[in-house]
């Protein structure tokens, strides 16, 4: 029979098909953070259940945890002293691996995932955040849920799931010069809308994706969840595997052999059928912004804000304080931030200091970097990138979540209109009354220079 | 859980597409490491007035802080409610403030799953259907009810017809019955480990 990638995975985890028509699925990896997987772990606690494999599960401090430099178990955050330390000892008292706060391999979850080699192709794994879609980009079934799930996923080793059904993105085409996978994957939520993916699991493909690098991948994979999909996929290839060769916990001599071996027979077959395809000409594609408060009100940076039909719009055009048909070109910022789990990659921060080098950030602008792990922020540092994002005035943080969403309590303030290299721009997303544009590291940090909105193509070099 | 059979409240339109999860319950407002004590925050974002970062009084412009509305158990939305983050803490908040039921055209996925947990009870109806229950919401001068009888799958009113809506059969009994869903599960514990046992053979390399 012809399957896709989804029903290889989904079939190879399955252990029991449920009354409801939903299947009793095996989990190989949980993954939780100190928000959510705090309450996760303190309520198997107060339940007094066991947690079934603690080998396989790990924990991260990434939330809650402030970015700045010198940080202990203080934060902003209203209360969030107690979460940093209950997750300590929770991890602790259930003897699970914790990438505390100051450790050299702490980050944001799905980063430290991947970088440790603890997500792989062919597993499933799931955390309480909505953004494990990223690790999808292994070739890993992962996807975000909720505390409850996570208790059960801890105490039983397996999840409840309804079968999704399945979507196939091919992207076609080149990359224009100044694109990256943000605009792709931006211009796919703003194509086919916010709710485009419903609870889909969706495999991306085609010659664009098998250019990309790893850290391409997860950027794209990442917004899926935007894009409101059950989860992303794409399948394993010789990056991939190149990718995860000497990770800490990837499989070693004869497991990494038989790895390789079943991770290349993991795609979809040439009849697999999904239950809908798409098709993107990535040549068409110019650097991306968002001007509303869904990620779906995205605009080529060349392009002016829609007609506002609809009140949807109007509201957002509202908070955002934009208008019909107006051009974002020229717009003053008070804000710019790069990091996050979208865009928080070593190539990320790359692609922001070419810009940057030599020049200055606008007197206007709270500029803040924020490697997304500590691996990154290392391997930045030795390549003197923090030089050039010091010297133009960018703030150099400790990695975490930081401004992606108010995490250590901190966020922009009201009314101010911030450029950003994250996935989310909700209202209040980055603090009440705090108005995001999200756009790729080059046209964030084009637009630090500037002290406003422009298109960051004008900084190549030709 | 709290059980689900039937439940007759006031309904509170909120029609917008893509409410998320950010809005119903904001970061700032999850303050404790606990399931409880979020149903201040709920809506926070519009439900207050604020000086500064600091809550000033109910905002008298938000539907929930107006009569009948305030005493709303049902909320109907658009499509794609509860999109976002994965933050359980928006149900827990919707639930703790007095809701029990949802009606959307469409639901985030985990959300959804989440109120399955907690005896939220998520209805699914048609952009037509959710209009006609809007439209009768603004002709009714006084408090606009809902009958929400989960056995029977149906929504009805006085003044509405009665809309059936789908949900499988075992959330169904889930929510009718109140079960914990981990109890369920740990009836299959030996299942459960003779997949493992014959995993651990098959994929070595995934086992830690
Ligand atoms: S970086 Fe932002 S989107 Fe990513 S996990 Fe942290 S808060 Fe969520």
């Amino acid at each position: 029979m012809q399957r896709t990638l989804f029903e290889k995975l989904w079939d190879q985890h399955s252990v029991s098909r449920l009354p409801d028509g939903s299947e009793l699925i095996y989990i190989d990896r949980i993954f939780l953070h100190e928000r959510t997987g705090c309450i996760a772990l303190n309520g198997l606690q107060d339940s007094g259940r066991e947690l079934r494999n603690p080998r396989q599960v790990f924990c991260t401090m990434d939330h809650i945890i402030d970015t700045f430099p010198g940080r202990t178990d203080k934060t902003l955050m209203p209360g969030g002293t107690e979460f940093i330390t209950k997750t300590r000892e929770a991890a602790k008292f259930f003897n699970i691996k914790l990438f505390d706060i100051n450790d050299h391999d702490q980050g944001i979850s799905h980063m430290v995932s991947a970088e440790q080699g603890i997500t792989l192709p062919g597993l499933t794994v799931v955390c309480p955040d909505s953004h494990t879609c990223t690790l999808g980009a292994l070739g890993a079934l992962a996807w975000g849920i909720g505390t409850s799930d996570c208790e059960h996923a801890m105490a039983t080793e397996t999840l409840r799931v309804e079968k999704p059904k399945q979507m196939r993105v091919r992207f076609e085409g080149t990359l224009n010069p100044g694109v990256s996978s943000k605009d792709i994957i931006m211009y796919l939520i703003k194509s086919y809308g916010a709710s485009g993916g419903q609870g889909m699991a969706i495999e991306f493909c085609g010659p664009v994706i098998q250019q990309l690098s790893m850290e391409a991948r997860f950027t794209l994979c990442n917004m899926t969840t935007e894009f409101s999909g059950f989860t992303a996929l794409i399948a394993p290839d010789t990056t991939t595997f190149d990718y995860l060769s000497g990770k800490t916990y990837a499989p070693k001599k004869q497991h990494w052999e038989q790895a390789i071996k079943d991770w290349k027979m993991l795609f979809s077959d040439e009849d697999a059928v999904f239950d809908a395809e798409l098709s993107i000409n990535c040549s068409e594609i110019i650097p991306m912004i968002s001007w509303g408060t869904s990620p779906a009100q995205s605009v080529f940076i060349s392009d002016r804000i829609p007609i506002l039909q609809d009140d949807a719009k109007k509201s957002a055009a509202q908070y955002m304080n934009v208008t019909n048909e107006q051009s974002l070109i020229n717009m003053p910022i008070q804000g710019a931030f790069i990091g996050s789990c979208t865009n928080g990659r070593l190539s990320d921060l790359q692609a922001a200091a070419e810009i940057l080098k030599g020049h200055k950030v606008s007197p206007n602008v709270k500029a803040v970097c924020t490697p997304g792990s500590a691996q990154v922020k290392l391997e930045a540092e030795q390549m003197g990138l923090h030089k050039i994002f010091i010297a133009a005035g960018f703030e150099w943080r400790e990695p975490g979540c930081s401004l992606c969403f108010y995490a250590g309590g901190e966020g922009f303030s009201d009314g101010q209109r911030i450029i950003s290299t994250t996935n989310r721009n909700f209202e209040g997303r980055q603090g009440r009354g705090a108005r995001t544009h999200i756009a790729s590291p080059m046209m964030v940090a084009a637009a630090a220079i500037e002290g406003k909105i422009v298109d960051c193509r004008r900084y190549l070099e030709t | 859980m709290k059980k689900f059979i039937q439940h007759q409240g006031i309904v509170v339109p909120l029609l917008s597409d893509n409410i998320d999860t950010d809005q119903i319950i904001p970061s700032r407002e999850m303050k404790k490491v606990s399931k409880l004590g979020l149903g201040e925050g709920l809506f926070s974002g519009q439900r207050y007035r604020y000086i500064g970062e600091e809550k000033e009084g109910p905002n008298p412009d938000f539907i929930l802080n107006q009569a009948p509305y305030d005493k709303a158990t049902v909320l109907l939305s658009g499509r794609n409610f509860g999109c976002g983050s994965s933050r359980e803490h928006a149900v827990w908040a919707l639930v703790e403030y007095g809701f029990r039921a949802i009606i959307a055209e469409s639901f985030g996925t985990i959300f959804q799953n989440n109120c399955l947990r907690n005896g939220l009870l998520p209805v699914v109806l048609s952009a037509a259907q959710i209009q006609s229950i809007a439209d009768e919401i603004g002709n009714t001068a006084d408090a606009f009810s809902l009958k929400i009888d989960l056995q029977k799958r149906q929504v009805s009113s006085s003044k509405t017809p009665s809309y059936g809506f789908v949900l499988d059969d075992y959330s169904q009994q889930m929510l009718l019955n109140g079960w914990d869903f981990i109890e369920l599960t740990l009836q299959f514990r030996q299942q459960i480990d003779q997949f493992i046992h014959h995993d651990r053979k098959l994929r070595a390399w995934a086992y830690l």
